[in-house]
């Protein structure tokens, strides 16, 4: 049935891929390696930072927040106690901070490069039309084929861990942002056009303000799929957490396997409800 | 005298292909036929027509008919396809992005239908939106706020949101922001529609009052007749895009354009809208200067009445007489009318709007007189009011 096939040779896909990867790592080198060298300094230093503070110090800090964010009540703050305390007694802490600052940088990048390009493609249908498939590709992709150029242009450690999480954590911010602010009530959108507002004022002092609960719908979904990264840079020497957890499959430890996965749960829980709460108490 | 705003042959036309459109519209194809040739639709259909400064212009028609799509086009909330917009002699369809903006900041304003308030603002900053965008200081907006919401009585609700207010409160709200930063002109797109009927008539008193002291260019879209009317000093009845007439409520009402006008006022509550004015008849009277009982009671048996007005030379109003009183006063050989006069007599001005004749002509047993300056204009008898309401040919032939 395909026989007309035959006349046509196999693509060399992944030949042009590799090429246009080399090509890129050579020609940005000068881009990537003072990003690696900067960026892997500075992450290293907030990591070592982080692990400096005492933990009492941390846990309680952490505790006092989650008082204030859940809005005074104390389930949350319990919860990140006892947690905490666990991850400490399983003497994971130190793997817990480069985790907690590889999660933090990746989700802060993802909102920053994110919420604009959300922006753009509310405002611009062309753009939305662009951007869309190139969502569905960054998230279909399987996350480990990122890990391959990720190392080509910034060798191992956290910082092609972060940028592999880009890719995969930023679609939904992307999509929020431009949902959010798509849904603005026609009205609203008019009110301000009819006072004279520019765009830029319409921007941020309506649609922005009323898209502000999708869109932080959205960042929580990136923070949430940054952390599922964790275990998977870990395969490119990202520390922290999901490397105990690589190394405890490589030796098939189900029980340090299991104990590094619980330390990823609770962070996990723990970041997931402040994003919400935030979003709610304003 | 120039008008605030000139309309010239205004269109909008939504979809794909307008200019291939806008030539059919040229040779008058009706929006279905354009529909079906270019999958377009005619929202505005060559729109023309120009409101005075200081004039209440309504816009009313039914949904679908393109009023919303019209007054947008005023603003340039909407693009015009083709057409213009003259506001104080500018075009608004040709204005550049600044000068358009300058011209929404300081000349118009717009109250929305459902309110169009930012809920994560307080009334105040809701209020104050408008002066905040033109960097207007904080004082001052303060100032200017407060004032507008004392002008539309919510004085004391600054600190809420809108969603703590009810739906007339909202939209008192969205009126008090469009007069903040002072427009002269006001587009009101069908305003109180999301009203229930009291606060609806409770608005529209408050919005006329307003306007006597404001008189501001006030347009109004309704799909409402009986909102049309009341608030209306002219009024343009659109259908599938057009204008169909333009005139006073009263035109409307009268010599309605078409079929079209004619089927839509059928239903409206004749007596909030025809006053003393339209039902009264020329009266017949006789002079208490040169008349006695005896030609009273003559003229009654002439025009088969029972009752008769008097007035003195200079037409002022002095009473009326009864049959039965004059054939008295015959009887009893009295020479002076003013013996037998009855002066409680039932008058109402022509201006009086007939729902409130109802009661005045009931409690009656002779016709109600009708005053202007102390000079009797005309007589209601009840067979007229009777009449009004039943049909307009009645009326149009007994007041020229």
């Amino acid at each position: 049935m395909l026989d007309f096939m035959k006349n046509v040779p196999e693509l060399p896909i992944a030949d042009w891929t590799s090429n246009f990867t080399d090509w890129l790592t050579d020609t940005f080198a000068f881009l990537f390696d003072p990003i690696k060298n900067q960026f892997g300094d500075f992450m290293e230093f907030t990591a070592d930072k982080l692990a400096a503070i005492p933990p009492v110090i941390v846990i309680l800090i952490v505790a006092i927040l989650a008082f204030f964010v859940s809005g005074k009540k104390f389930g949350l703050a319990a919860f990140s106690i006892v947690g905490l305390l666990l991850i400490y007694n399983q003497g994971l802490w130190e793997e817990l901070m480069f985790t907690f600052t590889l999660v933090l940088i990746a989700s802060v990048l993802s909102v920053i490069i994110g919420v604009p390009i959300g922006i753009l493609m509310s405002k611009s249908k062309t753009a939305e039309t662009i951007i869309t498939p190139v969502l569905d590709f960054m998230q279909t992709m399987p996350a480990f084929v990122y890990l391959i150029p990720a190392v080509a242009f910034f060798s191992i450690g956290m910082v092609p861990g972060v940028f592999a999480s880009l890719i995969f954590a930023t679609p939904p911010t992307v999509r929020l942002t431009n949902l959010g602010i798509r849904q603005v009530p026609t009205e609203l959108v008019e009110a301000s056009e009819a006072f004279g507002s520019t765009a830029s004022q319409k921007l941020f002092k309506v649609e922005l303000p009323m898209a502000r609960s999708t869109i932080m719908a959205g960042v929580n979904q990136t923070v949430m799929l940054a952390l599922s990264m964790v275990v998977i840079a870990s395969m490119i020497g990202a520390p922290g957490l999901g490397r105990e957890v690589l190394s405890a499959l490589q030796r098939a430890q189900v029980g340090t396997g299991f104990v590094a996965g619980l330390g990823i749960v609770i962070l996990a829980i723990i970041i997931d409800r402040f994003t919400q709460n935030v979003n709610k108490s304003k | 005298m120039v008008a605030k705003i000139e309309v010239e042959g205004l269109t909008k036309i939504f979809g794909k292909k307008p200019k291939r459109a806008l030539e059919l519209l040229q040779k008058n194809k009706t929006k279905d036929e354009i529909l079906k040739e270019t999958g377009n639709t005619v929202g505005v259909n060559r729109a023309s027509f120009s409101v005075e400064d200081g004039e209440i212009f309504v816009i009313m028609g039914l949904s679908g008919s393109g009023k919303s799509t019209l007054v947008r086009l005023l603003n340039r909330l909407i693009e015009p396809t083709a057409g213009s917009v003259w506001v104080d002699g500018e075009d608004l369809s040709t204005m550049d992005e600044k000068t358009l903006r300058e011209t929404r900041r300081k000349k118009m304003s717009m109250v929305f239908q459902k309110f169009g308030l930012f809920p994560f603002r307080t009334v105040r900053s809701n209020v104050e939106y408008g002066l905040e965008i033109q960097g207007v200081s904080q004082e001052e907006r303060k100032e200017k706020a407060m004032t507008a919401l004392e002008l539309v009585g919510l004085k004391g609700y600054e600190d809420m949101y809108p969603n703590e207010l009810s739906g007339g409160m909202q939209q008192r709200v969205g009126l008090a922001r469009a007069l903040t930063n002072d427009p002269q002109v006001l587009l009101m797109d069908e305003a109180f529609s999301a009203l229930d009927p009291l606060i609806r008539k409770e608005m529209q008193d408050e919005l006329m009052d307003l306007q006597e002291n404001m008189k501001k260019t006030i347009i109004f879209i309704t799909h409402d007749l009986d909102e049309a009317l009341r608030i209306g000093d002219r009024i343009a009845l659109m259908k599938d895009g057009s204008i169909v007439q333009v005139g006073t409520p009263e035109d409307i009402l009268m010599n309605p354009a078409n079929n079209y006008v004619e089927k839509f006022v059928e239903d409206v509550d004749r007596s909030k809208i025809l006053t003393a004015h339209h039902i009264m008849k020329r009266p017949e009277t006789i002079d208490i200067d040169k008349h006695g009982p005896r030609v009273a009671l003559e003229r009654m048996r002439q025009e088969g009445l029972s009752s008769i007005y008097v007035v003195d030379r200079k037409r002022n109003l002095k009473g009326y007489v009864t049959a039965d009183d004059a054939s008295e006063a015959r009887k009893k050989d009295i020479r002076d009318l003013q013996e037998i006069l009855t002066t409680d007599v039932p008058t109402v001005t022509k201006d009086t709007p007939m729902h409130d004749i109802f009661n005045a002509i009931y409690d009656s047993s002779v016709p109600i007189a009708v005053v202007e300056d102390g000079k009797l204009a005309g007589i209601i008898v009840r067979g007229a009011v009777i009449a009004a309401l039943a049909s307009d040919s009645e009326v149009t032939l007994d007041h020229a």
